[in-house]
């Protein structure tokens, strides 16, 4: 295996599905099922390489493994630099297994759009956007250049824009400005900080450089540290979002279709979750801590405030996505508690939520094709109709809720473990957010499911047919890893935790294991 | 008289390195030569020739910059500097130029051309109609060269007076060139009314704050005006009323607010090739004169002016970006736009360091290639009555020409700043250079300002691809060879600066010293 670590795994992840947007996209429009073949070549073949580089990746080995380099700009020290830790491990297995799923989920999508006439829409672009977006989330993840991630972040928002803007529902166009506009001030703040790390950089080192591994030994003021803290904060605060940058992505989810907001919720979020943790705790320690207390409240505020709207919802898909912004706080929380345990907690769940809200978008997403629309009220009974489908979303949302059993229950353990030894209070309210979790997903799936059937529920001709082979093929994985890492989630976890480790210790927080130890004595 | 004659030995007539000025010389001995062809050979003969000419000269002329690189000289009596920004600018102005050539020299998309046969003859009479279906003129060619001429003189002039006279050289043609257009007339003449009282004022100004100025220092030299500015013993007065005058001059023509306000309507007005002329070289030449008298001239030490210009980048940025906007016209918009980008080119400037004339230049380079390749898009989308330049009328364009859309898009995500395009790459040069120099609200209202901007870009995008057409949308003309090879030109360097840029970023760096 040894010889496998020095094999180019992350430039070749970044360079594949561009090729396969750049093949899909150049198919003929005449023939969608040849696009759609290829796009899902491509996505397992990423997959593959995902599952090879998983293999050769050694959890007891160096923090940053696979790590290549070549020059780009050499007069502004930006190289195109790849390396991985086990949290951007991690995200990219998410990505390596949810985009092929969503390519299978989104088969139709591109023909019959919500809202939107038939037949009007290009397949292969659709496809080619889905297989660029893999690319420029691989990016973010694999990159250890600074401007190469900031590339990649940007880049980012161009895909999702025409995904959401030229295939999704009503409302679409609406929201895909927002989505892009929000993002596009959260990344220029983050162009400044990054500008000012360089400008710092050229001051001690002598050469002005972008590496990661360089600009981490920095040696930055307090005051310094705390502007940058914050040009980057917002950028991921915005992305992951956050209370009070979330507005947008009710919007987005609500109207991209299933497949995109599945990879929105799904991957593209934790972008900004991910860039707290390998940017902001290592770059800027004292900053980091200064801020801690601010952030876990506005990370609760979230994690309340969103489920209490989530209740409020009509809008299957605005519902899922306010749930997310309440597990986003839960992450957040995690993070900035600064134990290994809650770091552990809120890697994993990153991972799950992935799983589980992906899973939850993407049968939402069949409901809503069968119905022809995304209001609760529409809906009524289905489980009389569609008995298997209402099975599958009653799976997805207990995960949703964190039954024990499924895989987002031991994050969300670990999260509120690891924050109660240091601040038993954020933790205690944080709970009541779960509470809320259980309320709104079960009266979702009771009132759309369960009850009187929906006398119009029987006219929409979709509703007659039950999950069929592609969508079982679709749910299958996603359920499967759902359990299994609930009941065995440590292969996940001995990758995440020397990772997530090398960060607290990059933050200069002392083991926080004995310190939690200590207060149970 | 005769006493005159006798003097004449004691006039020493300066050195001249006829070398160093030979791109300029190429252009003007070209454009000349056009004249006497408007006047000398028959009608018919002259399209081909004029256009053989121009592009001709200007690759010549492009050639010898690239020859000349890495001289570093004074010449003509200290009167014109050949050094790294005068070369590279220069051979900006002349690529920008030969781009914007291809645009005008285009007859196909409009047969004819985007020009009048006779601009003279009034609107609506019996001879306008007549002529509307001639060829247009032929002097457009030599005019177009003349400016690029005096644009070439006005980057490497190394005294006011010669700034001055470079000055008028390239803005008297373009006036004229802003009255040209074939279609919509009235308010062709009225930008070039509008371009020509308010460019007079300014020039105006431009000249008595040159007198002023050699009132303060007794010299117009940019190397006597630096000593002077060194010198605590003269009059501050006359050179802050001279600094600021001759400013307003320079800032009226990169178009910075408060000097901005012809730039919306004469963009609309003029033929659109000639709009990417001036949106592309004006703002090329008139950044390096900035540059070269900030830089050069002016020296940060008695009189601190960076305050100021500040507050002005800040106020262009921000007019430009917000009044954007707002727009519903396609070329008013890239009109505000443009504005905003002189913001951000300012920010570079008054960064005051080497970094800040590489970003600079830089900058306008890759700012030029991008409008160009905008503006020849904007010739492509015409209805019956010409150019549709409406944004309702450019709703679900994405349906019906899909390349000439995904072109523009790309095109308007560079404008934006979004990576692996050269707006990104131009805006992190001119931001870092301000950063480094501890500019921090400069970037700030910059990357703010760059936000607000994005969204009349998006809208654009939204129009094309997210609305669905409407039954009068406008036909797209399949582009000529001409604007085919100039649009293929801008494009390719808009990806090109934005993926690779090392190349270009390291001449500029290595072009960023004057000498005076």
């Amino acid at each position: 295996m040894t010889g496998m670590r020095s094999f180019p795994f992350l430039s070749l992840l970044t360079l594949l599905p561009l090729a396969g947007a750049v093949v899909v996209a150049t198919l003929p429009r005449g023939k969608p099922k040849l696009a759609k073949l290829t796009a899902l070549g491509f996505s397992l073949a990423v997959t593959v390489l995902t599952g090879l580089m998983w293999a050769a990746y050694s959890t007891t080995g160096d923090r940053f493994q696979f790590r290549e380099s070549y020059p780009w700009i050499p007069r502004w020290g930006v190289s195109f630099t790849f390396a991985a830790d086990g949290i951007a491990l991690v995200m990219l297995a998410l990505i390596a297994v949810l985009t092929p799923v969503v390519i299978l989920a989104s088969w139709h999508d591109a023909e019959r759009p919500e809202g939107g006439e038939p037949g009007r829409r290009s397949v292969p672009a659709f496809f080619a956007l889905l297989l660029a977006l893999e690319c420029t989330m691989i990016g973010v993840f694999a990159a250890a250049d600074v401007f190469l991630f900031l590339v990649f972040f940007e880049a980012m928002l161009v895909p999702m824009y025409f995904l959401i803007g030229s295939f999704g529902g009503a409302r679409r166009q609406y929201a895909a400005v927002k989505f892009f506009l929000y993002s596009l001030v959260g990344s220029l703040l983050m162009l400044v900080a990054v500008i000012g790390l360089w400008v710092i950089s050229a001051d001690q080192l002598g050469q002005a450089t972008f590496d990661w591994a360089k600009l981490a030994e920095l040696d930055i003021a307090e005051g310094t540290q705390r502007w940058l803290f914050l040009g980057f904060f917002v950028a991921f605060a915005v992305k992951a979002p956050f209370f009070p940058f979330h507005t947008w992505l009710p919007d987005a989810g609500g109207a991209a279709p299933a497949g995109a907001a599945a990879m929105l919720v799904g991957v593209l979020d934790k972008v900004g979750t991910f860039g707290m943790l390998r940017y902001c705790l290592p770059l800027f320690p004292e900053a980091s801590r200064a801020f801690a207390p601010m952030v876990l409240v506005i990370a609760l505020i979230g994690v309340l405030y969103a489920a209490l709207l989530a209740v409020g919802q009509n809008d299957l898909k605005r519902l899922v996505s306010y749930t997310s912004i309440s597990h986003f706080g839960l992450i957040g929380i995690g993070i900035f508690a600064f134990t290994s345990q809650a770091g552990t907690g809120a890697v994993l769940y990153m991972v799950n939520h992935g799983l589980a809200t992906g899973l939850l978008f993407l049968v939402v997403g069949m409901l809503v094709a069968r119905r022809g629309s995304a209001l609760i009220s529409d809906f009524g009974g289905a489980g009389k109709l569609v008995p298997v489908l209402s099975g599958v979303f009653f799976i997805a949302g207990l995960a949703s809720l964190s039954l024990p059993g499924t895989a987002p229950f031991v994050s969300e353990f670990l999260v509120l473990l690891g924050t109660f030894g240091v601040n038993p209070w954020v933790a205690v309210l944080a709970t009541f957010g779960i509470i809320l979790a259980a309320g709104y997903v079960l009266w979702m799936y009771q009132r759309t499911m369960q009850g009187t059937l929906n006398p119009t529920l029987t006219e929409a001709r979709g509703m007659r047919r039950d999950l069929t082979r592609r969508e079982v093929v679709v749910v299958a994985p996603l359920v499967a890893l759902i359990l299994l890492l609930g009941a065995y989630p440590k292969p996940v976890i001995d990758v995440i935790e020397p990772a997530v480790q090398a960060t607290l210790s990059d933050l200069g927080v002392s083991d926080p294991v004995p310190s939690s130890a200590k207060g149970g004595k | 008289m005769a006493t005159r004659l006798l003097a004449a030995p004691e006039l020493k007539l300066p050195d001249i390195d006829y070398p160093a000025l030979a791109p300029m010389l190429v252009l003007f001995g070209v454009a000349c030569v056009g004249v006497l062809v408007e006047a000398f050979v028959p009608r018919r003969l002259r399209y081909r020739l004029q256009v053989s000419l121009a592009i001709g000269g200007l690759v010549a002329a492009l050639v010898m910059v690239i020859v000349s690189s890495g001289r570093e000289l004074t010449t003509a009596g200290a009167a014109i500097a050949v050094d790294g920004p005068a070369l590279f600018l220069q051979g900006a102005v002349a690529a920008l130029g030969l781009v914007a050539m291809l645009l005008i020299a285009d007859r196909t998309v409009e047969p004819g051309g985007a020009f009048v046969s006779q601009a003279s003859v009034a609107v609506g009479t019996t001879a306008d109609r007549q002529q509307s279906g001639q060829p247009g003129a032929t002097e457009v060619y030599p005019l177009a060269l003349f400016a690029l001429g005096g644009m070439m003189m006005f980057v490497a002039a190394n005294d006011l007076l010669t700034l001055f006279v470079a000055l008028e050289v390239f803005s008297l043609p373009l006036y004229l060139l802003c009255g040209l257009a074939r279609r919509r007339r009235l308010l062709s003449q009225e930008a070039a009314v509008k371009y020509f009282l308010l460019g007079a004022f300014s020039s105006a100004f431009f000249l008595y704050g040159v007198a002023l100025l050699y009132g303060f220092a007794g010299t117009v030299q940019m190397a006597g005006l630096r000593e002077a500015v060194g010198d605590t013993g003269r009059n501050p007065t006359l050179l802050v009323l001279g600094l600021s005058m001759l400013a307003v001059g320079l800032l009226f023509k990169a178009a910075a607010v408060p000097f901005h306000v012809w730039t919306p309507d004469v963009y609309q007005g003029a033929p659109t090739p000639i709009t990417a002329l001036m949106a592309a070289c004006t703002k090329v030449a008139a950044f390096g004169g900035l540059l070269r008298v900030f830089v050069i001239a002016f020296p940060v030490g008695a009189l601190d002016w960076r305050p100021v210009l500040v507050v002005i980048a800040i106020a262009t940025m921000l007019v430009g970006a917000i009044l954007a906007v707002t727009q519903t016209d396609i070329k008013r918009l890239l009109a505000y736009s443009s504005i905003a980008n002189a913001g951000y080119a300012l920010t570079g400037v008054l960064a005051l360091n080497r970094e800040g004339v590489a970003g600079t230049m830089f900058y306008v380079v890759a700012y030029g290639f991008a409008v160009l390749a905008a503006f020849g898009i904007v010739t492509l989308v015409r209805d019956p009555d010409g150019e549709a330049t409406h944004l309702a009328r450019w709703a679900g364009l994405g349906r019906r020409s899909p390349l000439l859309a995904a072109l523009f898009t790309f095109l308007m995500l560079a404008f934006a700043g979004i990576p692996l395009t050269s707006g990104f790459t131009s805006k992190f040069a001119v931001f870092s250079a301000a950063l480094g120099a501890d500019q921090v609200a400069l970037v700030i209202v910059g990357v703010l300002s760059s936000a607000i901007l994005a969204f009349p870009y998006l809208r654009v995008v939204v129009l094309m691809y997210l609305s669905e057409p409407a039954e009068d949308t406008p036909t797209v003309s399949v582009p000529g060879v001409f604007t085919a090879t100039a649009l293929t030109i801008g494009v390719l360097a808009t990806a090109l600066l934005g993926l690779a840029p090392g190349v270009v970023l390291d001449i500029a760096s290595q072009a960023a010293g004057f000498v005076s």
